[in-house]
């Protein structure tokens, strides 16, 4: 395809200012990392990326991070598509309340449900005890919609016919949901797991108010008292991200993470 | 019998989900002491500080939402008339779907990298231009300078919402528009600009309501209770003065539902024109 030279023209220019926009701060926060210590103005210092390990309160709030997704993925695997097969397979009726249900949160900003759960995570913290068991179930009602957009693919695939095919060769019906057709809307599966590490990490306003000290809380703890260590932690951790999603192969994902267009 | 598979999910969405939004949404009507009433929605709507804080909101939110947009849908419009597959269309879709999420905390520490103290920009400012606005931290604690951390999630949200629209916009529409002799400038008035309206106001809804309930950012980089509603209901929830006024946050918390609502149905209303050529994907 020949592109003409007023549309060569254009591309280069939206191109060359949205790159400035995007890229600029990501330089910063190298050049803000790498900044010298003390009064020396000149030259580079790995300071604060060297002292990146010896955070104290760092790694046990990555730890709790990710310990928080891995439950939410729990939740998502073995409640929450179990359900939309079930709802699928022997409950039509239910398909449209339960399609409700699941966009519901996209008109609940997280802040408003912080407010509602506040009370009820307090009596939990005080009564019971404190564990992210509470914070991964809000978190998995945040992406909720996203995880009903990745089941998508079940609308594609003709479960009814698998499942009645298994059943006629004697499945029970935890067969046929975990074995048969989970399996194949796969892709879908492993999108809405890598949506909920992505929101995991990178939460703030729900774990900052319910006073949880998770990733993006205990950044924002260090930013208060080195600037430089903070910065350096955060670009680390965007660097890791885009990394990660340039080997998730582009195909597989079906477009984009946040595939919010359709729903 | 089958009634009772759906019944953990509904369990478990009904603690948290459907109870923390009832008790938004009637809290609202009552009182501290439970009661049922309506003086708080009353006080709140006719106060000051909340209105002035609920402006703030919507006037950041709109300006991200509509800047946002279009820079974005431009960005995005590269992309679908560029190398599909290619890496600079990979790049940027793996960068768009990390800058996303990118806003909060990470956020405003990469903009006072930037133009805070001791940033790459306010230092070459103070340098060569030192009378500009730049050489002086002070704008990014502004309205405007939120806008422009907003915007920078907002852009690529854009790219990723608007991506697969511009993608099945069909090359036959161009070609027929060119073989009955229309120009470049034609094709857009008259075709591709109305087609896609819908998707992209829609898109725009999405980035309203997307900076609307945004908390985060504001929290770190402006500590003013007031100046956003988000803001505020954190403050009344979580007083630090004594005494939180959980009453307070439902309240507003039940006007931020009512705007979102809203944006959200005319999004759907919109969806509903736009899947008629787009059904086919």
């Amino acid at each position: 395809m020949k592109q003409s030279i007023g549309v060569r023209i254009w591309r280069w220019s939206i191109i060359s200012v949205v790159a400035l926009y995007l890229l600029v701060p990501l330089y910063a926060m190298y050049d803000f990392s790498t900044k010298p210590f003390g009064f020396a103005d000149q030259g580079r210092t790995f300071r604060a990326w060297q002292m990146i390990p010896s955070q104290q309160d760092l790694f046990p709030a990555i730890t709790r991070s990710l310990i928080t997704a891995a439950i939410v993925m729990a939740i998502i695997l073995f409640l929450v598509v179990p359900t939309a097969i079930w709802v699928h397979l022997k409950l039509p009726v239910l398909r449209r309340p339960f399609e409700l249900l699941c966009l519901l949160p996209l008109a609940i900003p997280a802040i408003v449900i912080v407010v509602g759960i506040a009370p009820l995570y307090r009596w939990i913290s005080i009564n019971l005890y404190e564990s992210p068991i509470t914070l991964a179930g809000v978190y998995s009602m945040l992406i909720l919609p996203y995880t009903y957009r990745s089941l998508s693919a079940l609308d594609a695939v003709d479960i009814h016919t698998l499942a009645e095919a298994a059943t006629t060769l004697g499945s029970s019906i935890a067969r046929i949901i975990f074995k048969i057709v989970m399996p194949t809307i796969k892709t879908g599966i492993v999108n809405g797991s890598f949506i909920a590490i992505a929101l995991v990490l990178g939460e703030y306003t729900i774990s900052n108010i319910l006073n949880f000290k998770t990733f993006q809380v205990v950044i924002a703890q260090i930013g208060r008292s080195d600037g430089n260590v903070a910065v350096a932690v955060s670009l680390a951790s965007l660097l890791f991200v885009i990394v990660l999603l340039l080997v998730i192969p582009t195909k597989k994902r079906q477009g984009s993470v946040l595939d919010v267009d359709t729903i | 019998m089958a009634y009772l598979g759906v019944l953990p999910f509904l369990a478990f969405t009904g603690l948290f989900l459907l109870y923390p939004t009832w008790s938004v949404i009637s809290g609202a009507f009552e009182d501290n002491y439970g009661v049922r009433s309506t003086a708080m929605l009353r006080e709140i709507f006719y106060s000051p500080i909340a209105r002035t804080a609920f402006g703030n909101s919507l006037e950041l939110s709109l300006k991200t939402a509509v800047v946002g947009a279009v820079i974005g849908a431009l960005f995005a419009w590269t992309l679908a008339t560029g190398k599909p597959g290619g890496s600079f269309y990979k790049v940027s879709v793996a960068l768009s779907s990390a800058l996303a999420q990118f806003g909060g905390v990470m956020l405003v520490f990469a903009f006072l990298a930037t133009f805070g103290f001791n940033g790459l920009v306010l230092t070459l400012a103070t340098k060569y231009l030192p009378s500009s606005f730049l050489a002086d931290a002070s704008w990014l604690y502004s309205m405007n300078g939120l806008a422009v951390l907003y915007t920078f999630f907002q852009i690529p949200l854009m790219v990723l919402v608007f991506l697969p629209t511009l993608e099945n916009l069909k090359p036959q529409w161009r070609e027929a528009s060119d073989a009955l002799g229309g120009k470049a400038f034609e094709y857009w008035l008259r075709i591709g600009i109305p087609v896609l309206t819908p998707s992209f106001l829609g898109a725009a809804l999405l980035l309203f309501v997307n900076s609307f309930s945004a908390y985060a950012t504001a929290n770190i980089l402006i500590n003013l209770g007031d100046y956003l509603t988000p803001l505020q209901i954190a403050i009344a929830l979580t007083s630090e003065t004594g005494g939180s006024n959980p009453a307070e946050a439902k309240t507003l918390s039940f006007y931020m539902v009512v705007v979102v609502v809203i944006a959200m149905s005319a999004y759907a209303l919109l969806r509903k024109k736009v899947s008629k050529w787009e059904q086919q994907r």
